[in-house]
């Protein structure tokens, strides 16, 4: 503070300092509504996440997260799945042949390891370090099998962005902010039928 | 024989189901004979809170040490060292998230929607940053602020801007705020997320548009200091009225300003103001019949932007996914457009009856035409009252740091010979006799 002010305490002193706590009173008003709010439950911190039952798996997962490589990730609810021998979301529309072959699998990047349990039953993983949450699989499955494969953001990977650019991007506003102590909405298996 | 059997299965599946949101059991999971025990999925969690405590803890010892550096030590040095450290950490370290720019939508979004609630931390990187603006002037902008920290960086030779052109295109950063509340509160979208220059190199990847106006703002930066700040930063609106009304603030001079004039052109941001001519050269009718005028002007001014505002209704509320998602419904619907696009598909697939939709989406709308007017109206009163502040005239004596332009990066400090005796860097005689010459 200046000598000069110091000596005269005049009116437009007076009046800033009014402002000044009128302004202080007024954003801890806001702080205070905000976050001890009558209706709300306590402010919790959110995370992104999809919900699989609105998802469309159109693909723009992939492409639009801010990460180079996407935080959205191919999941596999077990519980569901039918472990065929041919899976839709495992081959490509005109696969040459029932096996393992490059050739013959949907997944651009090979993330799905297919692996035989017993006659006639295959299990079906995913390797989240290939996998790049295209979705293609995830289409595959929800057409012609039960739905076992679906897309959830990794929680490892998402950075939590204010405004997910995914969301942004999403055409079937499957995108929410789901409470950060339950981050993901999984497929369960009672939700298939 | 493997083809056809797809086609037959294919077709089969398209008859019987048109959307493919919820797959059924059409292959029921399998009795295992082998003893087989399906994995379970793995839910890594997310990043802990802790690190949201180490922030608001960080921001605060942030604030206060610029503070200090700010008005007490004096160094430009310093301060400036503790904006690299700023940018590292809340930058490239925490990636540009969460920051107290973007914190504004929380909040409006928060005050609109009774569904979301604003994380403790958020509301502490909106809140902190203003109660120290208060009392202290900007040292938010000075130290700690990353966005700030990066375009001072890269900082070269400033160049100035002339005043109307200052005073036009800050303008331009009191819209971004309206309209960056009236799209958040809305639940719309967070633009100043989407449109945050900078942060996709924090991030080092990103959207390339974003990345090149990201660059395009560093290199005018090297000429013309913080244009970002200065002439779109929201957040900078706000702190620019707290710091008119801050306790204690930054002044150019430790002691008495001998109008020496060294300091004129130190600031890059063109906030230092000279002292004005001790005999009035204007006419004093002349002016205070604008003012009266400029007076008048402002309940039309405020009334007309604001219906413009409220007219706009059907082109802004096109940021909301519902009201898009509602148009394109609509065109298909009266056969305007022939295809569908992957949003139309999903709605249709889903079910829903299309006239809920249009009811969401014009109470949306009408949401819009409130806001419209709120927001029409808040950029004609930031118009007229510039108007107004532009037509009034202050008396000053010494050269001073305006307060609100003022982003308090201490750069005046070294310019001023008074600092240089302070410091024992120069005697006082010399700065007597420069004085006495003068």
């Amino acid at each position: 503070m200046s000598k000069h002010t110091e000596q005269t305490p005049d009116r437009r002193q007076l009046l800033k300092a009014a402002l000044r706590y009128g302004t202080l009173g007024l954003l801890g008003a806001t702080g205070g509504a905000t976050l001890f709010p009558k209706q709300k439950s306590a402010a919790q911190n959110t995370v992104w996440q999809i919900d699989p039952e609105i998802c469309v798996a159109c693909g723009n997962c992939a492409t639009y997260c801010v990460l180079e490589e996407s935080a959205v990730k191919c999941v596999h609810a077990y519980a569901m799945c039918g472990y065929c021998r041919i899976c839709f979301g495992f081959f490509g529309p005109e696969p040459l042949d029932i096996n393992e072959g490059a050739e013959n699998q949907l997944c651009p990047t090979g993330a799905i390891k297919r692996t035989f349990v017993e006659n006639p039953y295959y299990e079906y993983t995913i390797d989240e370090s290939l996998c790049m949450g295209c979705g293609k699989c995830v289409k595959g499955c929800n057409t012609f099998g039960n739905g076992s494969l679906y897309l959830q953001v990794r929680h490892d990977r998402c950075l939590n962005c204010n405004e997910c650019s995914i969301a942004a991007a999403c055409p079937s506003g499957a995108y929410k902010r789901v409470p950060a102590d339950k981050p993901y909405l999984l497929k369960k298996v009672d939700s298939a039928e | 024989m493997i083809r056809h059997n797809y086609t037959i299965i294919s077709i089969a599946v398209l008859l019987l189901s048109s959307g493919i949101a919820s797959g059924f059991e059409r292959f029921p999971p399998p009795d295992f004979e082998s003893g087989y025990v399906h994995p379970s999925p793995t839910t890594p969690n997310p990043r802990q809170d802790i690190y949201e405590y180490i922030d608001t803890a960080v921001l605060f010892a942030a604030l206060g040490l610029s503070s200090y550096l700010v008005l007490k030590t004096r160094r430009r040095r310093f301060i400036f060292v503790l904006s690299l450290l700023s940018l590292f950490y809340f930058g490239f370290w925490r990636r540009g998230c969460v920051c107290p720019i973007g914190a504004i939508q929380n909040v409006a979004l928060s005050i609109f929607d009774k569904d979301y609630a604003v994380p403790v931390a958020v509301m502490l990187f909106f809140l902190l940053p203003l109660v120290f603006t208060l009392f202290f002037g900007r040292t938010f902008c000075a130290a700690v602020c990353p966005l700030g920290a990066i375009q001072d960086v890269v900082h070269l030779r400033h160049t100035p801007v002339p005043e109307w052109l200052e005073n036009g295109l800050r303008l331009f950063a009191y819209v971004y705020l309206a309209a960056a509340i009236l799209f958040a509160a809305t639940g719309s979208a967070f633009i100043i997320c989407r449109y945050d220059p900078f942060v996709s190199f924090f991030r080092m990847s990103g959207n390339l548009n974003m990345l090149i106006l990201g660059g395009c703002f560093l290199f005018v930066g090297l000429f013309i200091g913080r244009p970002y700040c200065r002439f779109v930063c929201p957040y900078g609106v706000i702190l620019r009225q707290l710091s008119r009304i801050s306790k204690w603030r930054v002044t150019i001079t430790p002691d008495d300003c001998i109008k020496c004039r060294l300091c004129e052109d130190s600031c890059p941001f063109g906030a230092i103001r000279e002292p004005t001519a001790e005999a009035p050269t204007h006419d004093y009718i002349k002016s205070r019949k604008l003012l009266a005028f400029l007076i008048l002007l402002l309940p039309p001014l405020v009334l007309s932007l604001g219906w413009v505002g409220y007219t706009l209704r059907p082109v802004t509320s096109r940021m909301h996914a519902t009201v898009r998602l509602a148009d394109r419904i609509y065109l298909e619907e009266t056969g305007q457009v022939e295809d569908t696009t992957d949003a139309s598909t999903a709605f249709r697939a889903t079910g829903r009856e299309i006239k809920d939709l249009y009811a969401e989406a014009l109470d949306i709308q009408a949401g819009f035409g409130l806001g419209g007017w709120l927001f029409g109206g808040f950029v004609g009163l930031v118009i007229a009252l510039k108007l107004i502040g532009l037509s009034l005239r202050r008396q000053r004596t010494d050269y001073e740091a305006e307060r609100a332009g003022c982003l308090a990066c201490g750069r005046c400090f070294e310019y001023c010979p008074k600092e240089h005796v302070k410091r024992k860097l120069a005697k006082e005689t010399i700065v007597k006799a420069d004085e006495n010459s003068d």
